[in-house]
């Protein structure tokens, strides 16, 4: 077919689909013709640079764990994200969850001025700037990032109360390895101290072993620069640790012989070599997000359960969900290819048949591991079966939501 | 033929070990003595990057209240909106760490006290603490919750060997290992 014929046909189908248009038009009222100029957004400048979300959604954030962010003094502390209203896997920039290791101002770093240090246990010491970094060979990866204190209460009504403080977001940067290779790694690095550049300069211990694996330091966040309540120009990605681990506004990595304990570190002190265990890597685990705490299903019916999981330990191998409070469970569906590290979309088809029931769900990691429930967790620290159950490190205890006949849905921790 | 090839992989493997032991892409510059002194911030519990200075008890007590301590932790060291830094009063006990969650009786090491301090107190004026300072203050903390007598001078040298009541009395983290589960042994 030559383009000219290919050009009338295109022309015919758009006629046709016009006049097929202009019938209905006439059959209806005026105003299902266009939007009416109240109806429409005009289009300025600012919405062309850099666009914005429609006035009718209003997702947002909230300050976490009772303290409010910002404080009467402009610091941040710990911000949630609004996983109820959250679809797919990446969390947007604007509502990525923001954890500060005691509250911070966020600070304003010009990239022209910022630099990044390498230094202790290594051939050769360097700094660079951030034109310098970014003509390193880049890697692009989804990674959640979990503060340690995502913590469901059978207080917290909402699951962005209850996990609110994890998120999901595409990152973009040099591997670490990529510069301690550069650097050239010491004998004896066995550990480095990362560090930030904020009034408190948060500064962490990581194994050196993690450092050469996956860590990321990212100039990149979901396709733009990272935000600064994410670390600008230069944040640490420490895939899997938890949230302190991955230090924003990072000017230095130190290689170090021992393990500093530095006060980042002494937040983790603990006499139980179990817990000590327990508290780099972020469980398995998982959460559904619709239906969840203060959602309410109008009727019975056909609906779709949705939800996250990850795990510190690498992919998302299974979820299960349970409709009856865990007694029976199904596999639900993975959405996409699970990546290492990353919040990994579930679902299910299912009917609600208006009587009272309890959701759950549950993640099985490539290792194995498998999140618990609340009993299990309590069964394997013999903790007494009378008193609430405390879950060491991290807590990826399975989160169960109750529905009322009425269709509202509740926190169903105990 | 075979001897050969056998050469050539170990001459490449040669080859490859020598390259990553000198920088690939040839970016960043070497940073001075100063830089390096300046941010490298960081204590070990051996404290080999303590500066030079000291600082007693007596001056401890009056920058506590000069430098505004007191605001957010309490004359006394508790009372305050912060957390606070003197052991709870539980009398004499077996296991130092019944005494709460005080950073200056609970971490094994007295760097941390001095290093959390020098980085990020006090708040608002984080860095503005000479050395001097810091080793007062933290000498200050340390009496107050009877690690060390009245009369001791705190430097680099002093500071790292004194014995914190939790020195061998935690949880080392373990080694870790890619494709490492988060316990071994641990079910879940």
């Amino acid at each position: 077919m030559s383009s000219r014929q290919s050009d009338r046909r295109e022309f015919l189908k758009r006629g046709a689909a016009l006049a097929g248009g202009l019938g209905l038009a006439a059959a209806k009222p005026a105003s299902a013709q266009l939007p009416d100029p109240e109806g429409m957004i005009v289009g300025t400048d600012d919405l062309v640079a850099y666009g914005k979300r429609s006035r009718f959604e209003d997702s947002k954030r909230i300050p976490h764990g009772g303290r409010h962010s910002p404080d009467a003094f402009g610091l941040d502390f710990h911000i949630a994200a609004p996983l109820q209203e959250s679809v797919g896997v990446i969390t947007p920039s604007s509502l990525h969850y923001v954890g500060t290791t005691r509250g911070s101002y966020v600070p304003d770093i010009d990239p022209a001025k910022h630099r990044l240090m390498i230094h202790g246990l290594v051939d050769r010491e360097l700094v660079f700037t951030m034109e310098e970094l970014r003509r390193f060979p880049s890697v692009t990866r989804l990674h959640f990032i979990e503060c340690a204190g995502n913590r469901s209460r059978s207080s917290h009504t909402t699951v962005q109360e209850t996990h609110g403080m994890t998120s999901c977001a595409e990152w973009t940067g040099v591997l670490l390895s990529t510069l301690l290779e550069e650097a050239g790694v010491q004998d004896g690095g066995e550990w480095i101290v990362a560090e930030g550049v904020e009034e408190v300069k948060g500064a962490s211990t990581i194994p050196v072993n993690k450092a050469m694996d996956d860590c990321i330091l990212c100039y990149g966040m979901n396709g733009e620069a990272v935000r600064p309540q994410q670390g600008y120009p230069l944040r640490l990605l420490v895939p899997g640790f938890e949230g302190i681990f991955n230090v924003k506004w990072l000017r230095r990595i130190k290689v170090v012989d021992q393990y500093y304990m530095t006060y980042n570190d002494y937040g983790h002190l603990t006499q139980d070599p179990a817990t000590a265990a327990l508290g780099y890597q972020i469980g398995p685990k998982s959460v559904i997000t619709f239906p969840s705490g203060s959602q309410r299903l109008p009727e019975p019916g056909f609906y779709e359960i949705s939800g996250l999981a990850w795990s510190g330990g690498g992919k998302v191998a299974r979820v299960e969900i349970s409709t009856d409070g865990g007694r029976s469970w199904q596999d639900a569906d993975i959405r996409g290819e699970p990546q290492p590290m990353a919040h990994t979309r579930f679902s299910m088809n299912w009917t609600w048949d208006g009587n009272e029931c309890e959701l759950q769900s549950r993640c099985t990691d490539e290792l194995g591991q498998v999140q618990p429930s609340r009993a299990q967790v309590a069964a394997f620290w013999n903790q007494p079966p009378d008193q609430p159950v405390r879950v060491k490190g991290q807590d990826n205890s399975i989160q169960p939501w109750r529905i009322d006949s009425d269709g509202n849905v509740h926190n169903a921790i105990i | 033929m075979r001897s050969f090839r056998f050469a050539g992989l170990l001459l490449l493997a040669v080859g490859v070990c020598a390259q990553a032991q000198s920088p690939t892409y040839g970016l960043g510059r070497a940073p001075t003595a100063e830089e390096v002194a300046a941010w490298d911030i960081a204590i070990s519990p051996d404290g080999k990057e303590l500066p030079a200075g000291s600082g007693t008890v007596a001056e401890g007590e009056e920058l506590y209240v000069q430098k505004t301590c007191f605001v957010c932790h309490g004359l006394n060291g508790t009372g305050a909106t912060a957390p606070r830094l003197i052991k709870r009063d539980v009398g004499e006990v077996d296991d130092p760490w019944d005494y709460g969650r005080v950073l200056p009786i609970r971490s094994p090491y007295a760097t941390t006290v001095w290093d959390y301090i020098n980085r990020g107190m006090p708040l608002g004026m984080e860095g503005t603490l000479t050395p001097d300072e810091v080793y007062s203050i933290v000498a200050y903390l340390l009496f107050l919750n009877d690690v060390i007598e009245e009369d001791m001078v705190l430097d680099q040298d002093s500071l790292p060997n004194i014995e914190m009541p939790n020195r061998n009395n935690f949880a080392r983290v373990p080694d870790w290992f890619p494709g490492q589960p988060r316990l071994e042994g641990y079910p879940y």
